[in-house]
């Protein structure tokens, strides 16, 4: 699985997106997180192997959400499925 | 290899057979258009850009732009569920774009999360359990176009008439009965 690093000052918090390289609203979200100069990491699950979009639909629903796209892990525990500017905001405390 | 006027001439006629609108923020627009074209080349169709593809066309056949619950989507939240196309109203600003729920059934989603890889003998099971678990029933009916005749089969007529552009008001039931021959 490819994860990739973004770095941006703001470490306070750890940032997983699942997102697809084609999505427009993944791209948003990706956007929003690097303006606010957040450090993330994201995975495009698109470009994943079978095996590993499973593990990746596993791991969102032991979270009690969807495999839906984009899919924002905020230190392990919070989830929002799609791009939820307030949500992400409130999350993060931007 | 297909271009990205070719991607946007299509999603222009699709909208204006169809009643509906392309997303009015041409950044957005430009990054669908993007994302359907990558899809295409790589799939040999243009699959939803913002849904997980199988790569498999019988499987993703709901999921190729336009999409089955577009029409619906459109209607009851004022865009599909990328965005791409979009209502009269949004597409004027009186309704700002937010993204919306998916109407997709979860069953066919997961096909593309992993279901595939499971041995032949494990799959076949996975796909009977998909298969008898009953999947809400959708209830497709007759609509005719009282302007022009044209008959669609679907669970809500279209917003216009494709072929004569009456507006959704002018479909009615079609419906039909066999009678045995005297």
């Amino acid at each position: 699985m490819v994860s990739v690093k973004i770095p941006g000052k703001n470490k306070q918090h750890k940032v997983l997106i699942y997102a697809l390289s084609t999505c427009a609203w993944c791209k948003l979200t990706k956007q929003f997180l690097k303006d606010n100069d957040i450090e993330y990491e994201y995975v495009d699950v698109d470009l994943c192997s079978l095996k590993e979009r499973e593990k990746i639909r596993k791991d969102i629903e032991s979270r009690g959400g969807e495999a839906i796209y984009p899919t924002i892990i905020i230190d392990e525990k919070i989830l929002i499925t799609g791009f939820r500017k307030d949500k992400i905001r409130e999350a993060l405390k931007i | 290899m297909i271009s990205l006027e070719k991607v946007r001439q299509r999603a222009e006629a699709d909208a204006r057979t169809n009643g509906c609108y392309l997303n009015p923020d041409q950044g957005f627009l430009n990054d669908l258009f993007d994302g359907l074209k990558q899809n295409e080349e790589r799939y040999g169709y243009p699959s939803c850009p913002c849904r997980l593809a199988t790569g498999r066309f019988e499987l993703d056949r709901d999921i190729t732009c336009p999409c089955d619950y577009r029409d619906p989507d459109v209607a009851e939240y004022g865009c599909c569920y990328c965005a791409l196309y979009v209502r009269k109203d949004v597409f004027e600003g009186k309704t700002s774009i937010q993204p919306i729920p998916e109407r997709r059934p979860k069953e066919k989603q997961d096909r593309a999360h992993g279901l595939a890889v499971e041995s032949s003998l494990e799959k076949a099971s996975a796909t009977a359990a998909v298969m008898a678990k009953k999947t809400p029933e959708i209830k497709m009916k007759m609509w005719y176009c009282k302007q022009c005749g044209y008959v669609c089969f679907r669970e809500e007529p279209p917003y216009i008439c494709p072929i004569c552009k009456a507006k959704k008001e002018m479909f009615a039931r079609l419906e039909i009965s066999l009678k045995k021959p005297t």
